[in-house]
């Protein structure tokens, strides 16, 4: 105990040593002043003592949980597992959720159901991130450029052509998965960190080609003026209009759950997650890896660009501002948080991610800062996300011995 | 042909690309050891330069000035860069060291998030004022149009910093042990080198010539705010790809080649698509020459 106390007071002595400067003095180059901020330091200290015990005591049990399964116990499922696992509660969940969904533009302001809907993109965006990072393994940073090509091309398209909403819906899916396939082909030899950093520039690509090439995109200005979607011909007013947007997002949120749990367990699925267990196994088992990569890029990339549309229909204005390298780390931060790989623990997260900071605005001050912590103690002691992706398995019962009919 | 117009670019490529150099050793030496991109190492420099900038301003309003203001402040942003840079390993790589590639990679993406929003949120978003501390000197009259004398420092700094790295990693026991673990980590533990001492003292080497790249630059431009690692580090990234990675000569020539390409690109082309041309350029190494200029070719290991 007296050790574990040392410990910690090492550890927050270091990190008031560490943040002294940063955190504590403040000069103003232009009023000549220094503005010394000691509170900070205690506060810091006092922080670091406490988290320091629980980090330590985290640490104790990831490894000392590991042990224990390498020793082959095998411990009962616990009863939210056992729960989890009976199909008719499973069912009532989904349809209680559903529900909940539907009834929210009546429950609630015109305001909070935006706010909903901007949620929704972001569960069909981090969807289709999850099938590249969460299934395929490949980390790619850049994923915002798919929702920019998705909304640039209804708005480009409306402009030129006056193609309509419905018909740019596909139009937009079909140009991202091309972009996909187009970023997919020249990295297809990378893996993991080179990936990263490569998919990363071609975000940035993008967004700059936007903001530059004045004739193409009306550069940082964007564009103006986008029609919403029409609904059947009715002559909808603002209100109307968002509210059906929102129903919209609902039914496209559903397909892209449908057809991701679809692909998930399709061949195609155990293909990607074999890639990402491992590259080299799984093309020595046969798995064209080339073609799981590509497909796992052009079908994630697709769903970005849906969502594009719609948000630059939501929107009625983009510019390229819309589409940073903050918009790719915040998928990643959903995917990562609900579990690479598992639906249900992206949908939440990217609820969660995206509803907290504007609920809270305290919050959303720190939003960045909280991200980054999240990524790094997700990958340190949840590395499978809040929401384990449970892969199918299939149980194998041993016969009671005194029915073994063996000679 | 504008002779001057010509060597100025050279000379500002020149400079750029000893930036580039003195953060890509840091990649360079961090992949050589445990194969991992450490992406907080662009923040490491960029929190170098703000703990110079910081030291400067309390100095200077305690009445100090010249030469002296400029050595402490080094000082002080070379320690905290390196106090920085042994954190991030303790906290955000060590507890991963057995962990897939994947879950390094975004531990290492989250720390970069979290020091450029901690650097935000302590200090401003807005551009700070970098004062130039380095004195002009006086034999550079005639050519101030073509190089400055800060610009002379850089390249004075980065040339020592080679010689001094060249020098431990060659011929001192910890580059030895250094060398052994980047070569076979199981082995150079088996061999009774203290491996986690080695990737924590390469962290500090390298963080430490981040900031004093960042402190270099930083009084040269004349303004810093909290995002300028991000992009320094990823172009000192492709200087280290360009080089071949894991090579401390690679690292350095890498970062001069693509000081220099920009700095014709941008004289020459178009400024507007200055970052895009990195970027291509980097896929177009990784493509045709993935092992880079000086890299030797990796075997994949089952």
């Amino acid at each position: 105990m007296k050790a574990e106390f040392k410990k910690s007071l090492l550890a927050a002595l270091w990190f008031m040593f560490l943040t002294f400067p940063i955190t504590v003095v403040r000069v103003n180059t232009i009023e000549r002043t220094v503005a010394w901020r000691w509170e900070r330091l205690i506060w810091i200290g006092a922080a670091t003592f406490i988290l320091s015990f629980i980090w330590r005591r985290l640490l104790h049990r990831k490894q000392t949980g590991r042990r224990e399964v390498s020793a082959g116990e095998v411990r009962p499922p616990s009863r939210w597992k056992q729960m989890a696992a009976d199909p008719r509660l499973k069912g009532l969940a989904l349809s209680a959720a559903a529900l909940c969904f539907l009834v929210i533009p009546l429950l609630f302001s015109w305001n909070k159901t935006i706010l909903v809907t901007n949620a929704l993109i972001y569960v069909v965006i981090a969807l289709g991130l999850n099938i590249v990072v969460g299934l395929a393994g490949q980390l790619v940073l850049g994923y915002v450029a798919f929702f920019a090509v998705g909304a640039y091309s209804y708005a480009l398209l409306n402009y030129h052509f006056a193609v309509g909403f419905w018909a740019a819906l596909p139009m937009g899916a079909a140009l991202a998965a091309a972009f996909g396939l187009l970023l997919g082909f020249p990295v297809l030899r990378l893996r993991g960190d080179y990936l990263a950093i490569v998919t990363l520039g071609f975000g940035e690509i993008i967004r700059i080609v936007l903001e530059n090439w004045n004739a193409l995109s009306f550069g940082p200005s964007g564009i103006d003026n986008i029609p919403p979607p029409g609904f059947f011909g009715l002559a909808l007013t603002l209100r109307q209009t968002h509210i059906a947007i929102y129903y919209l997002m609902v039914a496209l949120t559903l397909l892209t759950i449908l057809v991701v749990h679809r692909l998930q367990h399709s061949r195609i699925g155990r293909s990607w997650e074999a890639l990402r267990e491992d590259e080299t196994a799984a093309q020595a088992m046969g798995i064209d890896t080339t073609g799981a990569k590509l497909s796992a890029f052009a079908l994630g990339a697709c769903w970005a660009g849906m969502a594009g549309v719609v948000f630059a229909a939501k929107q009625k204005f983009i510019n390229p501002g819309n589409f940073t390298i903050w918009e790719s780390i915040l998928v990643l931060c959903i995917v990562v948080l609900g579990g690479m790989g598992s639906i249900a623990g992206v949908v939440l997260a990217a609820l969660v991610l995206v509803i907290l900071p504007e609920a809270l605005r305290v919050f959303a001050d720190y939003r960045w800062l909280l991200f980054g912590a999240l990524l790094v103690l997700m990958m340190v002691f949840r590395p499978g996300g809040l929401v384990n992706a449970r892969r199918r398995a299939y149980a194998f019962e041993p016969s009671a011995p005194e029915k073994s009919e063996r000679p | 042909m504008n002779w001057d117009y010509l060597l100025s670019l050279f000379m500002g490529g020149l400079t750029r690309g000893s930036i580039y150099a003195l953060i890509a050793l840091g990649y360079t030496m961090v992949y050589g050891i445990i194969t991992l991109i450490n992406f907080a190492h662009g923040e490491i420099y960029m929190i170098g330069a703000f703990t110079a900038l910081i030291a400067i301003g309390v100095l200077t309003l305690a009445g100090w000035n010249g030469t002296a203001i400029l050595l402490i402040a080094a000082v002080a942003a070379v320690v905290y860069a390196a106090a920085y840079g042994w954190t991030l390993e303790r906290i955000a790589y060590r507890p991963l060291r057995h962990a897939p590639r994947l879950s390094a990679l975004i531990s290492a993406i989250g720390m970069s998030l979290f020091l450029q929003n901690y650097v935000r949120m302590a200090q401003t978003a807005n551009f700070l004022p970098f004062p130039n501390l380095i004195p002009e000197f006086a034999f550079l009259k005639p050519v101030a149009h073509i190089v400055r004398s800060s610009e002379l420092v850089i390249y004075a700094v980065t040339a020592l910093v080679m010689l001094l790295l060249t020098l431990l990693v060659r011929f001192t026991r910890m580059g030895k042990a250094m060398r052994a673990t980047a070569q076979d980590r199981d082995m150079a533990m088996l061999s009774g080198v203290d491996v986690d001492r080695v990737i924590s003292l390469t962290f500090v080497i390298g963080s430490a010539i981040a900031a004093t790249g960042g402190v270099l630059i930083a009084s040269h431009i004349g303004q810093i705010n909290f995002y300028i690692g991000f992009l320094a580090g990823i172009k000192a990234f492709v200087a280290a790809v360009l080089g071949g990675i894991g090579s401390l000569p690679g690292a350095v020539l890498g970062g001069l080649v693509l000081g220099w390409t920009e700095s014709f690109f941008t004289g020459y082309v178009s400024s507007d698509y200055e970052d895009v041309f990195a970027f291509l350029f980097l896929v177009g190494i990784l493509i045709f020459r993935p092992s880079g200029l000086l890299g030797r070719k990796q075997m994949e290991k089952v």
